[in-house]
């Protein structure tokens, strides 16, 4: 990531001049009880440029886990079809590629790790097995030199005496060197993108804070670029240098981390960034500008924007038909039809 | 802090300890002693809404669970208003749990699913004698706009609410036999952020209207900064911190509190460089380290640490810290 570095954070080059992964236009579904079927994702672009990290940011059910599943071919085959778009990786569509070569891409070009990392690990193998298969699948590397490098990355990601615990199986280690050992995993092949899926959610801040600073420190040294999902704008804050945030299937706002957040345009991300409780005394004994009402299941989406119910900007215009993404700036979208008119009441920020 | 603050203090709890026996083998003998909670000593005054933080493990659901006795304790002493809950019959304590509630986490697991909603909030009102048959419907109505729903919730199952909604559900049902103190568990932490303020604000609108006094147990600092008058903060079933939420907030003294506050992501673009990362996971409970339980992760630790458990030394007014390094 030595390009990066030299820039500022949130003003990197802009992605589009040669993204990695571009992706435009998503739509996945899945088929309901009664021969109905609902569109989780509605519409998803973004641009991933290397050695990035992009946050993807959203309330539950928001359409961020189906967004990666989609991108990685793992929805699940009876229920949910990618229904339009496209996902290009390098320029290749990665849309109706078949299984096999699918999952050369997983793990080769692009690496997962997911909340709960006994979802990736296989409790019957030692993880120093699971990484070494991993690595000659991927890499075509002898026994003992795939064995080396399991060591290697359990080195990397810091777990103490790799040797001896790549002999272990998954149960024997605590639940962060767990953790831990899942990303050594995914990174084993160094693939371009690491997908995370809410990869700290779990775990104490104490020890969330261990793994935002590996995956930081792992991205400098390898230069991977990353899809970070979590519903944690703190989180997104301190490692995303774009952000995407989601509401309802669709992409409602997105931009640089900066522009997110010191300039949000969206009334729903004012909105996110006004319910968080801060650590800074400022406001304490305020209440807090909660979002009224809940998201609404995505059987029952209102007419006009999906936002409009619980904003405190709607009017009859965004009542009457769904909005589009417009440029509110360079590289920066939003999805709402007033926002050259409104000003976004914000909690501050020091 | 809140007006109806009174120095005189509902409970008062003196050097209290929870332990659990890990049972194995064929026998189903205790082969281990997990000290959820260890010797913990600290008062809650009339009115005031006091944050139990913690990382996971630390103790804190134990505690919570063992000053209403749904956890006998393994020691210690528990007064509410005055009374010793420890040494209460089966019956005085029935009588005196119509004075104390509790919120749980799970909005899902905590409501009984086959259960309308007129059945969860009249349920406890007929259990203490409150009102009569005719009259608690209407009682449980009141309860419902309370916390914000409408009376037509009343003949609606659990799964018919959103998640918030359900949290709702479960206070009314703790404030449905008035309460003076409830225990919330983490009543927000499963919930989105956007829901999560709203019932935030719900909480607090609720303590401050009815002077309900609070235990409030959670992991996110931040919603306990923001709404706690007082913060007790646990690691590995000890008390290693107390203070007022502006003081502890502003001037951390133990190595852990800090730490555990440096450690929260700030909604504020930029890398954190000034970050205390801890070495090492949490120790097991079943074995923590000798002397200070913090000592294994501490920047600070040395030698003596090991030597002798710190006691709770003052370092301000109604602050106190558990560490021989920093009082
Ligand atoms: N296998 C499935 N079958 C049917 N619907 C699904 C399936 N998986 C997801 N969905 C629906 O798709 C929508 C988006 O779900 P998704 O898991 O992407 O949300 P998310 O943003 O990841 O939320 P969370 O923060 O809770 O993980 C939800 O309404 C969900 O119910
Ligand atoms: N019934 C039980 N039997 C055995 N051990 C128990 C029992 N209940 C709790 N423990 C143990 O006691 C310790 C404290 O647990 P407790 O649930 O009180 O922690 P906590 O601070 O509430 O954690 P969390 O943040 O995960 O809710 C843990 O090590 C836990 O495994
Ligand atoms: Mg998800
Ligand atoms: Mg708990």
């Amino acid at each position: 990531m030595t390009m990066m570095q030299e820039l500022p954070q949130g003003e990197t080059a802009p992605a589009s001049r040669h993204p990695l992964l571009v992706v435009r236009d998503l739509q996945t579904s899945f088929r309901t009880g009664g021969g109905g079927s609902v569109r989780a994702v509605d519409g998803v672009s973004f641009d991933l440029g290397p050695g990035e990290t992009l946050a993807i940011v959203g309330e539950s059910g928001s359409g961020k886990s189906v967004t990666s599943l989609s991108l990685m071919g793992l929805l699940p085959r009876e229920s949910g079809r990618v229904t339009g778009g496209s996902m290009r990786l390098e320029g290749r569509e990665l849309r109706d590629l078949p299984e096999a070569a699918m999952r050369d891409i997983r793990g080769q070009q692009i690496g997962m790790i997911f909340q709960e990392p006994m979802t990736s690990l296989n409790p019957v193998h030692t993880v120093g097995k699971q990484i070494s298969e991993m690595v000659i699948r991927h890499r075509g590397l002898s026994k003992r030199a795939a064995m080396d490098r399991a060591v290697e990355m359990l080195d990397l990601v810091g777990i103490p005496e790799p040797r001896r615990r790549a002999r272990n199986y998954p149960h024997q280690l605590s639940g962060g060197m767990r953790q831990r050992a899942m990303i050594a995993m995914a990174l084993s092949c160094e693939p371009r993108i690491l997908i995370a899926d809410e990869p700290t959610t779990a775990l104490d801040v104490t020890i969330q804070a261990q793994m935002l600073e590996l995956m930081q420190d792992l991205q400098d040294r390898m230069g991977m670029a990353i899809v970070f999902i979590t519903h944690d704008l703190g989180v997104v804050a301190e490692v995303a240098d774009r952000v995407v945030v989601m509401y309802a299937g669709q992409v409602v706002e997105s931009g640089t981390v900066h522009q997110i957040f010191e300039a949000p345009r969206m009334p729903y991300t004012g909105g996110l960034m006004n319910s968080i409780p801060r650590l800074d005394g400022a406001h304490r004994g305020q209440r807090l500008k909660a979002i009224r009402g809940t998201v609404p299941p995505l059987t029952e989406l209102p007419a006009g924007c999906r936002f409009n119910p619980r904003c405190d900007h709607a009017t009859d215009i965004c009542r009457a038909a769904p909005p589009v993404l417009e440029e509110a700036g360079p590289g920066h979208l939003v999805r709402c039809a007033r926002w050259r008119d409104i000003t976004l009441d914000l909690m501050g920020t020091e | 802090m809140r007006d109806t603050i009174s120095p005189e203090p509902l409970l008062q709890v003196r050097n209290l300890r929870k332990s659990f026996g890990i049972r194995g083998g064929l026998l189903g003998r205790v082969l281990a002693e997990v000290k959820a909670v260890n010797d913990i000593s600290f008062e809650i005054g009339r009115g005031e809404v006091v944050g139990l933080v913690g990382e996971s493990g630390s103790g804190k659901t134990t505690a919570g669970r063992t000053l209403l006795r749904l956890e006998e304790p393994t020691s210690g002493e528990i007064r509410f208003d005055g009374t010793d809950l420890t040494t209460l019959s089966a019956d005085g304590m029935r009588r005196m749990r119509r004075r104390m509630q509790i919120i749980f986490q799970d909005p899902f697991a905590s409501l009984n699913p086959r259960e309308k909603v007129r059945e969860i909030l009249t349920h406890p009102l007929r259990l203490h004698g409150i009102g009569t048959a005719s009259d608690r419907p209407d009682r449980a109505a009141e309860l419902l706009e309370k916390v914000g729903l409408g009376r037509d919730s009343l003949d609606r199952f659990p799964h018919e609410f959103s998640g918030g909604q359900r949290q709702r559900i479960g206070i009314a049902r703790a404030l449905a036999v008035e309460p003076d103190f409830i225990v919330a568990d983490e009543p927000v932490s499963a919930l989105d952020v956007s829901i999560q303020a709203q019932v935030i604000n719900l909480l607090d609108d609720l303590c401050d209207d009815l002077g309900l006094t609070m235990l409030f147990i959670a992991h996110d600092l931040g919603v306990v900064e923001h709404f706690c008058d007082r913060v007790i903060v646990m690691y590995l079933g000890r008390i290693v911190e107390t203070g007022r939420s502006e003081d502890l907030y502003a001037r951390p003294n133990h190595p852990y509190t800090q730490a555990l506050l440096s450690a929260v992501p700030k909604p504020k673009p930029g890398r954190r460089r000034d970050r205390i990362l801890l070495k090492g996971d949490i120790p097991s409970p079943i074995d923590p380290p000798s002397g200070c339980v913090f000592r294994s992760r501490c920047p600070m630790a040395s030698a003596e640490c090991a030597e002798i458990v710190p006691p709770l030394a003052r370092v301000g007014a109604g602050h106190f810290s558990a560490c021989i390094k920093t009082t």
